[in-house]
Protein backbone atom coordinates (compact mmCIF):
# COMPACT_ATOMS: atom_id res chain seq x y z
CA UNK A 1 0.00 0.00 0.00
CA UNK A 2 2.13 2.83 1.24
CA UNK A 3 5.65 2.73 -0.08
CA UNK A 4 7.97 5.17 1.59
CA UNK A 5 11.02 3.67 -0.15
CA UNK A 6 9.94 5.77 -3.12
CA UNK A 7 10.48 8.90 -1.10
CA UNK A 8 14.01 8.05 -0.01
CA UNK A 9 15.31 8.55 -3.53
CA UNK A 10 13.97 12.07 -3.47
CA UNK A 11 14.96 12.98 0.07
CA UNK A 12 18.07 15.00 -0.91
CA UNK A 13 15.87 17.15 -3.14
CA UNK A 14 13.35 17.62 -0.37
CA UNK A 15 16.09 18.66 2.02
CA UNK A 16 17.27 21.18 -0.54
CA UNK A 17 13.70 22.43 -0.96
CA UNK A 18 13.42 22.77 2.82
CA UNK A 19 16.46 24.97 2.72
CA UNK A 20 14.65 27.21 0.23
CA UNK A 21 11.66 27.25 2.57
CA UNK A 22 13.92 28.33 5.42
CA UNK A 23 15.54 31.05 3.33
CA UNK A 24 12.15 32.30 2.21
CA UNK A 25 10.98 32.38 5.82
CA UNK A 26 14.10 34.12 7.03
CA UNK A 27 14.09 36.85 4.39
CA UNK A 28 10.36 37.48 4.72
CA UNK A 29 10.61 37.62 8.51
CA UNK A 30 13.47 40.12 8.42
CA UNK A 31 11.60 42.21 5.87
CA UNK A 32 8.45 41.98 7.96
CA UNK A 33 10.26 42.91 11.18
CA UNK A 34 11.76 46.03 9.61
CA UNK A 35 8.68 47.16 7.72
CA UNK A 36 6.51 46.33 10.73
CA UNK A 37 8.62 48.60 12.91
CA UNK A 38 8.09 51.51 10.54
CA UNK A 39 4.36 50.86 10.41
CA UNK A 40 4.22 50.65 14.22
CA UNK A 41 6.07 53.95 14.59
CA UNK A 42 3.72 55.49 12.05
CA UNK A 43 0.74 54.18 13.99
CA UNK A 44 1.86 55.94 17.17
CA UNK A 45 2.91 59.12 15.41
CA UNK A 46 1.53 62.42 16.65
CA UNK A 47 0.89 63.46 13.05
CA UNK A 48 -2.57 62.41 12.01
CA UNK A 49 -1.87 61.97 8.32
CA UNK A 50 0.98 59.55 9.08
CA UNK A 51 -1.31 57.53 11.33
CA UNK A 52 -3.91 57.45 8.57
CA UNK A 53 -1.39 56.13 6.05
CA UNK A 54 -0.50 53.33 8.47
CA UNK A 55 -4.18 52.56 9.04
CA UNK A 56 -4.75 52.42 5.31
CA UNK A 57 -1.87 49.97 4.91
CA UNK A 58 -3.18 47.73 7.69
CA UNK A 59 -6.70 47.91 6.28
CA UNK A 60 -5.64 46.78 2.82
CA UNK A 61 -3.18 44.09 3.88
CA UNK A 62 -5.29 42.53 6.59
CA UNK A 63 -8.50 42.80 4.60
CA UNK A 64 -7.37 40.86 1.53
CA UNK A 65 -6.06 37.30 1.15
CA UNK A 66 -2.31 36.93 1.06
CA UNK A 67 -2.60 34.72 -2.00
CA UNK A 68 -4.32 37.51 -3.90
CA UNK A 69 -1.54 39.89 -2.90
CA UNK A 70 1.05 37.36 -4.00
CA UNK A 71 -0.63 36.87 -7.39
CA UNK A 72 -0.89 40.62 -7.86
CA UNK A 73 2.81 41.02 -7.18
CA UNK A 74 4.03 38.06 -9.21
CA UNK A 75 1.53 37.89 -12.06
CA UNK A 76 0.13 41.41 -11.98
CA UNK A 77 3.21 43.62 -11.74
CA UNK A 78 4.80 42.40 -15.01
CA UNK A 79 1.80 43.95 -16.75
CA UNK A 80 3.09 47.37 -15.67
CA UNK A 81 6.65 46.47 -16.48
CA UNK A 82 7.86 45.23 -13.09
CA UNK A 83 9.11 41.68 -13.31
CA UNK A 84 10.21 39.97 -10.15
CA UNK A 85 11.71 36.56 -9.64
CA UNK A 86 9.36 34.12 -7.89
CA UNK A 87 11.50 34.22 -4.77
CA UNK A 88 11.56 38.03 -4.57
CA UNK A 89 7.83 38.24 -5.23
CA UNK A 90 7.17 35.72 -2.47
CA UNK A 91 9.43 37.51 0.02
CA UNK A 92 7.67 40.82 -0.68
CA UNK A 93 4.20 39.33 -0.38
CA UNK A 94 4.97 37.42 2.81
CA UNK A 95 6.90 40.40 4.21
CA UNK A 96 4.28 43.09 3.66
CA UNK A 97 1.68 40.72 4.99
CA UNK A 98 3.42 39.79 8.19
CA UNK A 99 4.52 43.42 8.66
CA UNK A 100 0.88 44.30 9.21
CA UNK A 101 0.61 41.83 12.07
CA UNK A 102 4.10 42.50 13.38
CA UNK A 103 3.32 46.22 13.52
CA UNK A 104 0.45 45.55 15.90
CA UNK A 105 2.68 43.33 18.03
CA UNK A 106 5.30 46.06 18.30
CA UNK A 107 2.65 48.66 19.02
CA UNK A 108 1.31 46.56 21.87
CA UNK A 109 4.85 46.28 23.23
CA UNK A 110 5.48 50.00 22.93
CA UNK A 111 2.16 50.87 24.58
CA UNK A 112 2.96 48.61 27.51
CA UNK A 113 6.05 50.62 28.45
CA UNK A 114 5.14 52.75 31.45
CA UNK A 115 4.81 56.49 31.08
CA UNK A 116 7.42 56.87 33.78
CA UNK A 117 10.07 55.36 31.51
CA UNK A 118 9.36 57.96 28.86
CA UNK A 119 9.33 60.77 31.42
CA UNK A 120 12.64 59.63 32.86
CA UNK A 121 14.18 59.52 29.39
CA UNK A 122 12.70 62.92 28.58
CA UNK A 123 13.95 64.47 31.80
CA UNK A 124 17.44 63.24 30.91
CA UNK A 125 17.21 65.33 27.76
CA UNK A 126 16.75 62.46 25.31
CA UNK A 127 15.22 63.28 21.96
CA UNK A 128 12.26 61.28 20.68
CA UNK A 129 14.58 59.25 18.49
CA UNK A 130 16.97 58.52 21.34
CA UNK A 131 14.14 57.61 23.70
CA UNK A 132 12.89 55.12 21.14
CA UNK A 133 16.30 53.66 20.43
CA UNK A 134 17.66 53.39 23.94
CA UNK A 135 14.68 53.09 26.24
CA UNK A 136 11.40 52.17 24.59
CA UNK A 137 12.20 49.81 21.74
CA UNK A 138 14.68 47.59 23.63
CA UNK A 139 12.01 46.96 26.25
CA UNK A 140 9.15 46.73 23.76
CA UNK A 141 11.04 44.18 21.67
CA UNK A 142 11.58 41.95 24.65
CA UNK A 143 7.92 42.13 25.55
CA UNK A 144 6.98 41.41 21.92
CA UNK A 145 9.34 38.48 21.53
CA UNK A 146 6.92 35.60 22.21
CA UNK A 147 4.35 37.02 19.80
CA UNK A 148 7.03 37.73 17.19
CA UNK A 149 8.17 34.12 17.51
CA UNK A 150 4.65 32.90 16.77
CA UNK A 151 4.62 35.17 13.78
CA UNK A 152 7.85 33.63 12.48
CA UNK A 153 6.40 30.14 12.83
CA UNK A 154 3.28 31.22 10.96
CA UNK A 155 5.54 32.63 8.29
CA UNK A 156 7.28 29.29 7.92
CA UNK A 157 3.96 27.63 7.27
CA UNK A 158 2.65 30.42 5.06
CA UNK A 159 5.77 30.19 2.94
CA UNK A 160 4.17 27.11 1.34
CA UNK A 161 1.92 29.54 -0.55
CA UNK A 162 5.00 30.45 -2.58
CA UNK A 163 4.61 27.09 -4.32
CA UNK A 164 1.80 28.75 -6.27
CA UNK A 165 4.21 31.21 -7.88
CA UNK A 166 6.74 28.52 -8.83
CA UNK A 167 9.21 28.93 -5.98
CA UNK A 168 10.71 25.47 -5.66
CA UNK A 169 10.23 25.29 -1.93
CA UNK A 170 9.24 22.23 0.05
CA UNK A 171 5.58 21.97 -0.86
CA UNK A 172 6.16 22.70 -4.54
CA UNK A 173 8.81 20.00 -4.80
CA UNK A 174 6.77 17.48 -2.83
CA UNK A 175 3.80 18.15 -5.07
CA UNK A 176 5.87 17.51 -8.16
CA UNK A 177 7.25 14.18 -6.93
CA UNK A 178 3.94 13.12 -5.47
CA UNK A 179 2.25 13.54 -8.81
CA UNK A 180 4.96 11.96 -10.91
CA UNK A 181 5.18 8.91 -8.64
CA UNK A 182 1.51 8.77 -7.86
CA UNK A 183 2.43 8.61 -4.16
CA UNK A 184 0.54 11.51 -2.63
CA UNK A 185 0.22 10.25 0.91
CA UNK A 186 3.89 9.35 1.14
CA UNK A 187 5.29 12.60 -0.18
CA UNK A 188 2.83 14.89 1.60
CA UNK A 189 3.32 13.07 4.89
CA UNK A 190 7.07 13.43 4.56
CA UNK A 191 6.64 17.10 3.64
CA UNK A 192 4.46 17.60 6.72
CA UNK A 193 7.18 15.90 8.76
CA UNK A 194 9.77 18.28 7.38
CA UNK A 195 7.62 21.27 8.27
CA UNK A 196 7.08 19.87 11.73
CA UNK A 197 10.80 19.43 12.28
CA UNK A 198 11.43 23.03 11.20
CA UNK A 199 8.69 24.57 13.35
CA UNK A 200 9.82 22.51 16.33
CA UNK A 201 13.36 23.72 15.81
CA UNK A 202 12.10 27.32 15.59
CA UNK A 203 10.12 26.94 18.79
CA UNK A 204 13.12 25.48 20.57
CA UNK A 205 15.37 28.37 19.51
CA UNK A 206 12.76 30.93 20.47
CA UNK A 207 12.29 29.45 23.90
CA UNK A 208 16.02 29.61 24.49
CA UNK A 209 16.20 33.23 23.36
CA UNK A 210 13.23 34.20 25.51
CA UNK A 211 14.71 32.58 28.56
CA UNK A 212 18.03 34.33 28.04
CA UNK A 213 16.35 37.69 27.58
CA UNK A 214 14.32 37.35 30.75
CA UNK A 215 17.22 36.41 33.00
CA UNK A 216 18.79 39.80 32.88
CA UNK A 217 15.96 42.17 33.46
CA UNK A 218 12.47 43.33 34.28
CA UNK B 1 23.46 71.04 59.66
CA UNK B 2 21.36 73.56 57.89
CA UNK B 3 22.00 74.75 54.44
CA UNK B 4 21.05 78.22 55.32
CA UNK B 5 24.17 78.33 57.45
CA UNK B 6 26.28 77.09 54.59
CA UNK B 7 28.35 79.98 53.21
CA UNK B 8 27.70 78.84 49.68
CA UNK B 9 24.07 79.83 50.10
CA UNK B 10 24.77 83.30 51.30
CA UNK B 11 25.05 86.27 49.00
CA UNK B 12 23.94 84.23 46.05
CA UNK B 13 21.24 86.42 44.73
CA UNK B 14 21.18 85.04 41.23
CA UNK B 15 17.84 83.62 40.20
CA UNK B 16 17.45 80.00 39.08
CA UNK B 17 13.72 79.71 38.59
CA UNK B 18 11.20 82.44 38.07
CA UNK B 19 7.53 81.64 37.69
CA UNK B 20 5.08 84.43 36.95
CA UNK B 21 1.34 83.90 37.12
CA UNK B 22 1.57 80.26 36.05
CA UNK B 23 -1.69 78.54 35.26
CA UNK B 24 -2.16 74.92 34.29
CA UNK B 25 -5.38 73.15 33.40
CA UNK B 26 -6.08 69.56 32.50
CA UNK B 27 -9.16 69.99 30.33
CA UNK B 28 -11.74 71.70 32.51
CA UNK B 29 -9.82 71.15 35.69
CA UNK B 30 -7.57 74.00 36.71
CA UNK B 31 -4.72 72.56 38.76
CA UNK B 32 -2.49 75.62 39.07
CA UNK B 33 -4.27 78.91 39.61
CA UNK B 34 -1.68 81.61 39.27
CA UNK B 35 1.65 80.72 40.85
CA UNK B 36 4.44 83.26 41.40
CA UNK B 37 7.70 81.85 42.70
CA UNK B 38 11.30 82.99 42.55
CA UNK B 39 13.97 80.48 43.52
CA UNK B 40 17.57 81.54 43.92
CA UNK B 41 20.61 79.58 42.90
CA UNK B 42 21.63 77.19 45.63
CA UNK B 43 18.30 77.40 47.37
CA UNK B 44 16.57 74.25 48.64
CA UNK B 45 12.81 74.54 48.50
CA UNK B 46 10.31 72.05 49.85
CA UNK B 47 6.89 71.97 48.27
CA UNK B 48 4.30 70.58 50.63
CA UNK B 49 0.56 70.21 50.55
CA UNK B 50 -2.10 67.52 50.46
CA UNK B 51 -2.57 65.42 47.34
CA UNK B 52 -4.37 67.29 44.61
CA UNK B 53 -2.96 70.63 45.75
CA UNK B 54 -0.95 70.90 42.53
CA UNK B 55 2.55 70.58 43.99
CA UNK B 56 3.66 67.74 41.71
CA UNK B 57 2.18 69.45 38.68
CA UNK B 58 4.03 72.62 39.58
CA UNK B 59 7.28 70.67 39.80
CA UNK B 60 6.66 68.96 36.47
CA UNK B 61 6.06 72.31 34.78
CA UNK B 62 9.58 73.41 35.65
CA UNK B 63 11.18 70.91 33.27
CA UNK B 64 8.32 70.97 30.82
CA UNK B 65 6.99 67.48 31.53
CA UNK B 66 3.76 69.42 31.75
CA UNK B 67 3.11 72.33 29.47
CA UNK B 68 1.71 75.35 31.24
CA UNK B 69 -1.56 76.86 30.07
CA UNK B 70 -0.55 80.46 30.66
CA UNK B 71 2.06 82.51 32.46
CA UNK B 72 5.83 82.52 32.28
CA UNK B 73 8.59 80.26 33.52
CA UNK B 74 12.28 81.12 33.27
CA UNK B 75 14.91 78.59 34.27
CA UNK B 76 18.52 79.74 34.49
CA UNK B 77 17.63 82.76 32.35
CA UNK B 78 16.19 80.58 29.63
CA UNK B 79 12.62 81.23 28.76
CA UNK B 80 10.52 78.08 28.84
CA UNK B 81 8.19 78.84 25.98
CA UNK B 82 7.42 76.72 22.98
CA UNK B 83 10.89 77.15 21.54
CA UNK B 84 12.16 73.60 21.08
CA UNK B 85 15.83 74.49 21.49
CA UNK B 86 15.10 76.13 24.82
CA UNK B 87 13.09 73.18 26.07
CA UNK B 88 15.77 70.68 25.03
CA UNK B 89 18.37 72.86 26.70
CA UNK B 90 16.44 73.07 29.94
CA UNK B 91 15.79 69.35 30.04
CA UNK B 92 19.53 68.76 29.96
CA UNK B 93 20.11 71.26 32.75
CA UNK B 94 17.36 70.10 35.06
CA UNK B 95 17.63 66.73 36.76
CA UNK B 96 14.55 64.93 37.97
CA UNK B 97 13.97 62.17 40.49
CA UNK B 98 10.62 60.40 40.45
CA UNK B 99 8.50 58.72 43.09
CA UNK B 100 8.64 55.43 41.18
CA UNK B 101 12.40 55.70 40.45
CA UNK B 102 11.85 54.95 36.75
CA UNK B 103 15.21 53.32 36.24
CA UNK B 104 15.61 51.65 32.88
CA UNK B 105 15.05 47.95 33.66
CA UNK B 106 16.99 46.63 30.67
CA UNK B 107 20.19 48.42 31.66
CA UNK B 108 22.58 47.77 34.51
CA UNK B 109 23.03 50.37 37.22
CA UNK B 110 26.14 51.71 35.52
CA UNK B 111 24.47 51.81 32.09
CA UNK B 112 21.52 53.67 33.59
CA UNK B 113 23.86 56.38 34.80
CA UNK B 114 25.97 56.54 31.65
CA UNK B 115 23.36 56.45 28.91
CA UNK B 116 22.35 60.11 28.94
CA UNK B 117 25.81 61.73 29.28
CA UNK B 118 27.08 59.56 26.43
CA UNK B 119 24.16 59.86 24.05
CA UNK B 120 22.65 63.22 24.97
CA UNK B 121 25.78 65.19 25.84
CA UNK B 122 27.92 63.12 23.44
CA UNK B 123 30.69 62.90 25.99
CA UNK B 124 33.64 60.56 25.99
CA UNK B 125 32.67 57.14 27.31
CA UNK B 126 35.71 56.60 29.52
CA UNK B 127 35.34 59.98 31.21
CA UNK B 128 31.65 59.36 31.76
CA UNK B 129 32.36 55.96 33.24
CA UNK B 130 34.89 57.41 35.63
CA UNK B 131 32.40 60.02 36.83
CA UNK B 132 29.60 57.47 37.01
CA UNK B 133 31.70 55.27 39.28
CA UNK B 134 32.47 58.28 41.47
CA UNK B 135 28.77 59.08 41.70
CA UNK B 136 28.00 55.48 42.60
CA UNK B 137 30.60 55.67 45.31
CA UNK B 138 28.97 58.82 46.58
CA UNK B 139 25.54 57.19 46.87
CA UNK B 140 27.19 54.11 48.36
CA UNK B 141 26.37 51.63 45.61
CA UNK B 142 29.65 51.05 43.86
CA UNK B 143 29.40 47.30 44.49
CA UNK B 144 26.04 47.22 42.70
CA UNK B 145 27.24 48.75 39.46
CA UNK B 146 26.62 45.66 37.32
CA UNK B 147 23.26 44.78 38.87
CA UNK B 148 19.96 45.19 37.07
CA UNK B 149 17.53 47.52 38.85
CA UNK B 150 15.07 44.79 39.77
CA UNK B 151 17.71 43.20 41.98
CA UNK B 152 17.93 46.34 44.11
CA UNK B 153 15.75 47.52 46.97
CA UNK B 154 13.60 50.60 46.47
CA UNK B 155 16.02 52.74 48.45
CA UNK B 156 18.95 51.55 46.38
CA UNK B 157 17.03 52.15 43.15
CA UNK B 158 16.21 55.67 44.21
CA UNK B 159 19.84 56.36 45.05
CA UNK B 160 20.81 55.14 41.58
CA UNK B 161 18.13 57.41 40.13
CA UNK B 162 19.67 60.36 41.96
CA UNK B 163 23.12 59.42 40.64
CA UNK B 164 21.67 59.10 37.14
CA UNK B 165 20.24 62.61 37.32
CA UNK B 166 23.48 64.01 38.78
CA UNK B 167 25.51 62.45 35.97
CA UNK B 168 24.07 65.06 33.64
CA UNK B 169 25.66 67.73 35.86
CA UNK B 170 22.37 69.56 36.25
CA UNK B 171 22.09 73.08 37.55
CA UNK B 172 18.86 72.26 39.28
CA UNK B 173 17.37 69.07 40.71
CA UNK B 174 13.67 68.34 41.02
CA UNK B 175 12.45 65.63 43.38
CA UNK B 176 8.87 64.40 43.04
CA UNK B 177 8.01 62.64 46.31
CA UNK B 178 11.27 60.71 46.21
CA UNK B 179 10.58 58.69 49.35
CA UNK B 180 6.84 58.10 49.08
CA UNK B 181 7.15 54.70 47.40
CA UNK B 182 9.70 53.42 49.90
CA UNK B 183 9.33 51.18 52.90
CA UNK B 184 9.83 53.31 56.02
CA UNK B 185 13.20 51.74 56.87
CA UNK B 186 14.57 52.74 53.44
CA UNK B 187 13.59 56.41 53.59
CA UNK B 188 16.63 57.41 55.61
CA UNK B 189 19.27 56.29 53.12
CA UNK B 190 17.64 58.33 50.34
CA UNK B 191 17.26 61.41 52.52
CA UNK B 192 20.92 61.15 53.49
CA UNK B 193 21.94 61.28 49.84
CA UNK B 194 19.60 64.20 49.23
CA UNK B 195 21.04 66.09 52.18
CA UNK B 196 24.50 65.53 50.79
CA UNK B 197 23.46 66.86 47.39
CA UNK B 198 21.94 69.90 49.08
CA UNK B 199 25.07 70.52 51.12
CA UNK B 200 27.08 70.68 47.92
CA UNK B 201 25.14 73.74 46.86
CA UNK B 202 22.68 72.22 44.42
CA UNK B 203 19.49 74.14 43.79
CA UNK B 204 16.71 71.75 44.72
CA UNK B 205 12.94 71.73 44.56
CA UNK B 206 11.53 68.85 46.55
CA UNK B 207 7.93 67.76 46.68
CA UNK B 208 7.81 65.81 49.90
CA UNK B 209 5.78 64.51 52.79
CA UNK B 210 8.94 64.24 54.89
CA UNK B 211 8.55 67.15 57.28
CA UNK B 212 11.89 66.30 58.84
CA UNK B 213 13.60 66.84 55.52
CA UNK B 214 11.74 70.10 55.04
CA UNK B 215 12.73 71.24 58.52
CA UNK B 216 16.37 70.13 58.45
CA UNK B 217 17.42 70.75 54.88
CA UNK B 218 15.12 73.20 53.15
CA UNK B 219 15.81 76.93 53.07
CA UNK B 220 12.20 77.58 52.32
CA UNK B 221 8.94 75.72 52.59
CA UNK B 222 6.09 76.43 50.22
CA UNK B 223 2.68 75.16 51.25
CA UNK B 224 0.14 74.75 48.48
CA UNK B 225 -3.61 74.52 48.71
CA UNK B 226 -5.92 74.03 45.76
CA UNK B 227 -3.49 75.22 43.08
CA UNK B 228 -2.30 78.28 44.95
CA UNK B 229 0.47 79.12 47.36
CA UNK B 230 -1.13 79.33 50.78
CA UNK B 231 1.94 80.11 52.83
CA UNK B 232 5.70 80.11 52.47
CA UNK B 233 8.76 80.97 54.44
CA UNK B 234 11.67 79.66 56.43
CA UNK B 235 10.87 76.15 57.69
CA UNK B 236 11.53 77.00 61.32
CA UNK B 237 8.78 79.59 61.32
CA UNK B 238 6.36 78.08 58.90
CA UNK B 239 6.40 74.56 60.26
CA UNK B 240 6.19 75.41 63.92
CA UNK B 241 4.13 78.55 63.92
CA UNK B 242 2.10 78.74 60.74
CA UNK B 243 -0.08 81.73 60.00
CA UNK B 244 -2.48 79.77 57.85
CA UNK B 245 -5.00 77.60 59.63
CA UNK B 246 -4.95 75.22 56.67
CA UNK B 247 -1.22 74.69 57.11
CA UNK B 248 -1.71 74.16 60.82
CA UNK B 249 -4.31 71.53 60.06
CA UNK B 250 -2.04 69.94 57.45
CA UNK B 251 0.78 69.75 59.96
CA UNK B 252 -1.58 68.39 62.57
CA UNK B 253 -0.62 71.03 65.10
CA UNK B 254 -2.95 70.51 67.95
CA UNK B 255 -3.82 73.92 69.29
CA UNK B 256 -3.98 75.44 65.86
CA UNK B 257 -6.22 72.62 64.81
CA UNK B 258 -8.64 73.56 67.52
CA UNK B 259 -8.60 77.08 66.19
CA UNK B 260 -9.71 75.74 62.84
CA UNK B 261 -12.45 73.65 64.32
CA UNK B 262 -13.85 76.47 66.40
Amino acid sequence: MLDFSLVTDFLPFMVKASWITLKLTLFSTIFGLILGLFVALMKISKVKIIRLIADFYLWIIRGTPMLVQLFLIYYGLPQVGIELSPMVAAVIALGINSAAYIAEIYRGGIMSISKGQIEAAESLGMSYFLQMRKVILPQALRISLPALGNQAIMMLKDSSLASLVTVSELLMVSQRYAASNYAFIEFYLVAAGFYLVMTTFFTFILNRVERRMSVSDM
Amino acid sequence: MKNIDNPIHKNLQEIMIEMVDVHKSFGELEVLKGIDITIKKGEVVSLIGSSGSGKSTLLRCINHLEKITSGNITVDNIHLNDNKTNIAHIKREVGMVFQQFNLFPHMTVLENIMVAPIHVLKRNKLEVEKEALELLGKVGLLDKKDYYPKKLSGGQQQRVAIARALAMKPKLMLFDEPTSALDPELVGEVLTVMKQVASEGMTMVVVTHEMNFARDVADRVIFMVDGKIEEQGCPKKVLTNPKSSKLAAFLGLKNNLEKVVN
